[in-house]
């Protein structure tokens, strides 16, 4: 039966996920948003009351390290079809959406709930998963020469028989969580004359003397989010570190690492609409006080400018999070949602970023001084629209899914 | 009603004078009877009185009969139930062999082959709303039905699925909120074999209408009400044998009121085709003093009545958008595709390949928002802010997907060959109607 409101089962994880929006990430926002680079300690505390819930009951993930396609029990309907299942999918992404209205920077800083993570619980075995369950992984894809073009990443594996081990060798740039994480999920070619098909991920610890350290970047905004810079070194990891097929299967191509994205960008379009939830939570509160009227009865067109244009940027909030609530509810039905994960990622990256800049013009001075957040939201919605694949990245795969077109054709 | 009915009510006169224009031979349309006869009435000529069967009062001052509230459930799904999944279907099929290849004619007729519209008939599209107790189809209450049955038949084609759906946003709100004597009236002849054509009326021609700010008035008057006003752009209004006519009771508010056309003194009808939906046969209709009986009020009049009627038309539209959009993305994805310029197809160029993109996200969203409103209103829950936020989308992303489909052919989408001018057109109205559809 067709039903798109948050399901009653995580409603409690949701009310406790705005708590912790509310008490703990909202007041320290401008702290670390002055103080860059400087850890977060408030949220070491927080990372143990999500491992608390995560663990606590069937409501599913707080967190990025809660999705994934793993088989699950497969209930059926009278009629043999598969019985609608909400899953950590969609209660992650929820959970997301209210940390993300607190604050995305700081939700990105939360230990354990890193990207990496999500790829590990995607694609890793039964092994893997006891070997770095649990530990805090960021990724690393973006090179210094590669950015959309992943396929191009000039960072290598080589086997090494004699020690059973990896050896990577190259740089890695934007790694969001990079210096603080216990694990780094790092894409590298095993042979960079076959392409995308040679590409693997490798986790490699941190703590690795392979793996060093170049620079955190200074930002636009996600401050309370580290952004490391790597050079990989002679880093040898042992052969158990390859997430996934170590055998180069060129008729699968890229298949492998790229699945991981079906299931984190909806995450990223969840942070997104929780800060954009967060600028028109805000912008109506400052809106009602001047007097501005929002009714829902009488036509937009016949109300101020400024309820208006509300009410339209209401509208791409809406379908963001709809489009959003989708993909995630196909990947615990376990239904390909590749296309639908793209359409929320677009709408949602540009809706985070239209709402938040909308909002500051609607509300003037206090929008944009740092009296308020809003201008910060502003700085901190821009990442959505650019990391795990950017706007046009993502209009790309609906086109060539869409058009059927292959990379080559639509370029 | 038949050929002879409306010839007496539109006046032989007319029909002599109507046989010398122009437009006839234009469009084609000298030859069947009935659609000369219907021009009589689209070129003007007012004052006649409508034709229309008498309804036998009911007065049985028993309770009215209700759809069980049915939405919902504990978790999100996007999975129509069985029911739903075979309407999708039934309807789809007629979208695509009845209502596509029909389009374009009746476009240019202003109305809807009576083939087609007795095919609604028999599928029960006016039964759609009305509580399986008193004859209808819904055991229970039908936003999230009604909303997937008119995306598909727009999908189809708009101007033909408003024809077809113009009925049910009248038997849906008698079996929503007709006491029970509206509903002993009336829905009898909608479950009956000779369903009235039914027309619900709020828009007015007045700039920036506002159905919370009506200019057709009802004053009391002794027993009755006499209702005084214009209402625009009415589908099939001339056939109607039912109407419900949104006006601001005095010193009250605004409200619905039935009015039957075949007893009512003081109705006009004009036609008004418009830029789209032409086969929705749009038409003006003119009441002057028109008398109708105590029990004509809908609901006592009740603000919350009034104000649930004017989201579910939004939603009707919102449905009717969402199904046009899909239509322009179906027909772009093969011509964009197909249509090769510099030596490779379009569709190889970002320029248009990311237009398709843009179609497709907005689309899905335009449908997710109207899906939520709907299943909100079948949970018996608040469902004016979401729709009001389904409208903005339909209206605007919409609008831009009836100009990206023409902009995406070219030249080809500007000519009648495709349809995509025509969906340009129609998608125009999702933002200008109010009315005429309910779900």
């Amino acid at each position: 039966m067709i039903n798109l409101e948050t399901p009653k089962k995580f409603r409690p994880l949701v009310e406790q996920a705005n708590q912790v929006a509310t008490h703990v990430l909202r007041p320290i926002s401008r702290k670390y948003d002055t103080a860059e680079h400087e850890r977060p300690k408030e949220l070491d505390m927080l990372a143990k009351l999500i491992d608390g819930m995560n663990d606590g009951g069937s409501s599913g993930g707080a967190g990025a390290a809660g999705v994934g396609s793993r088989p699950s029990d497969e209930a059926v309907n009278g009629n043999g079809a598969p019985k609608n299942k909400n899953g950590s999918n969609m209660s992650t992404a929820l959970s997301i959406m209210e940390t993300c209205w607190g604050d995305v920077g700081l939700t990105l800083a939360i230990p354990g709930q890193g990207l990496g993570n999500s790829a590990i619980a995607s694609v890793a075995s039964d092994e893997q998963l006891k070997l770095y369950g649990g530990k805090w992984a960021s990724m690393a894809i973006t090179e210094p020469e590669s950015g959309s073009d992943s396929a191009s990443i000039r960072t290598t594996a080589r086997y090494d028989e004699e020690t059973e081990e990896y050896v990577l060798n190259g740089e890695k740039i934007y790694v969001t969580a990079g210096e603080r994480c216990e694990l780094v999920v790092v894409w590298a070619s095993l042979d960079r004359s076959i392409g995308r098909a040679a590409i693997k991920s490798f986790i490699v610890e941190r703590s690795n003397p392979g793996m060093v350290l170049d620079r955190l970047e200074h930002k636009l905004g996600i401050r309370a989010s580290d952004t490391a810079a790597f050079r990989l070194e002679e880093c040898r990891v042992p052969k158990e570190a390859l997430l996934g097929n170590p055998e180069i299967d060129t008729k699968k191509g890229f298949g492998g690492v790229m699945q991981t994205f079906d299931n984190t960008r909806p995450l990223v379009a969840g942070m997104a609409v929780g800060v954009a939830r967060a600028c028109l939570d805000h912008t109506r509160t400052v809106l009602e006080n001047a007097g501005v009227e929002l009714d829902v009865n009488r036509p937009v067109n016949s109300q101020s400018a400024a309820a208006a244009k509300f009410f339209a940027l209401e509208a791409d909030y809406e379908a963001a999070r709809l489009l959003t609530l989708q993909a995630t509810w196909m990947a615990d039905n376990r239904k390909p949602n590749s296309l639908q994960a793209s359409l929320a990622k677009a709408k949602a990256g540009r809706t985070g970023v239209d709402v938040a800049l909308g909002c500051i013009e609607l509300c003037g001075v206090t929008g944009y001084d740092e009296s308020e957040l809003l201008e910060k939201w502003a700085r901190d919605a821009k990442i959505l629209d650019i990391f795990e694949g950017t706007q046009q990245i993502q209009l790309l795969i609906i086109a060539r899914q869409l058009l059927k077109k292959t990379s080559a054709e639509l370029k | 009603m038949s050929v002879a009915d409306r010839s007496m009510g539109l006046g032989l006169q007319a029909l002599r004078k109507l046989a010398s224009f122009e437009l006839i031979d234009r469009v084609g349309l000298r030859g069947p009877t009935e659609q000369i006869v219907y021009q009589a009435s689209k070129n003007g000529f007012r004052g006649a009185t409508l034709a229309g069967r008498t309804f036998a009062r009911a007065t049985s001052a028993g309770k009215p009969t209700r759809a069980r509230v049915s939405g919902g459930g504990d978790l999100f799904d996007l999975t129509p139930d069985d029911d739903q999944q075979m309407l999708i279907e039934v309807t789809r099929e007629i979208a695509t062999n009845e209502l596509r290849p029909a389009a374009l004619k009746a476009d240019e007729a202003c109305a809807a082959p009576d083939e087609i519209l007795a095919q609604g008939t028999e599928l029960g599209l006016a039964l759609l709303g009305v509580p399986e107790d008193l004859g209808g189809t819904a055991a229970e209450r039908s936003a999230v039905t009604s909303v997937l049955v008119t995306e598909q038949l727009s999908r189809g084609d708009m101007g033909l699925a408003v024809a077809l759906l113009g009925t049910s946003a009248v038997s849906t709100a008698l079996g929503l909120w007709g006491d029970a004597d509206q509903q002993g009236t009336y829905l009898p002849a909608f479950t009956g074999d000779d369903v009235p054509c039914a027309a619900l009326a709020i828009l007015e021609p007045q700039p920036l209408f506002d159905p919370f700010a009506l200019k057709t008035t009802a004053r009391l008057d002794g027993e009755g009400y006499v209702l005084s006003g214009v209402k625009s752009l009415v589908p099939r209004c001339a056939d109607a044998e039912v109407l419900l006519v949104a006006a601001q009771l005095e010193g009250h508010g605004p409200a619905l009121f039935f009015v039957n056309s075949g007893e009512a003194t003081g109705l006009s009808v004009e036609a008004a085709p418009a830029m789209g939906i032409r086969a929705a046969a749009t038409e003006t209709l003119h009441l002057e003093d028109v008398k109708v009986p105590a029990d004509a009020l809908l609901a006592q009049g009740d603000p919350a009545v009034y104000a649930e009627a004017i989201h579910r038309a939004r939603l009707g539209w919102c449905a009717a958008a969402v199904g046009t959009a899909q239509a322009v993305l179906d027909l772009v994805i093969p011509y964009v595709n197909e249509r090769v310029a510099f030596g490779e197809p379009i569709s190889h160029r970002q320029a248009v390949a990311f237009a398709v993109s843009d179609i497709a996200i907005e689309l899905e969203g335009m449908r997710l928002a109207t899906y939520r409103a709907a299943s909100l209103a079948d949970q018996d829950k608040d469902f004016a802010y979401a729709t009001t936020l389904a409208r903005q989308l339909c209206v605007t992303k919409g609008m831009y997907i009836g100009n990206q489909g023409v902009q995406l052919l070219g030249g080809a989408g500007y000519i009648k060959e495709y349809p995509a001018e025509r969906w340009y057109r129609d998608l125009r109205a999702t933002g200008v109607m109010e009315g005429a559809l309910l779900v």
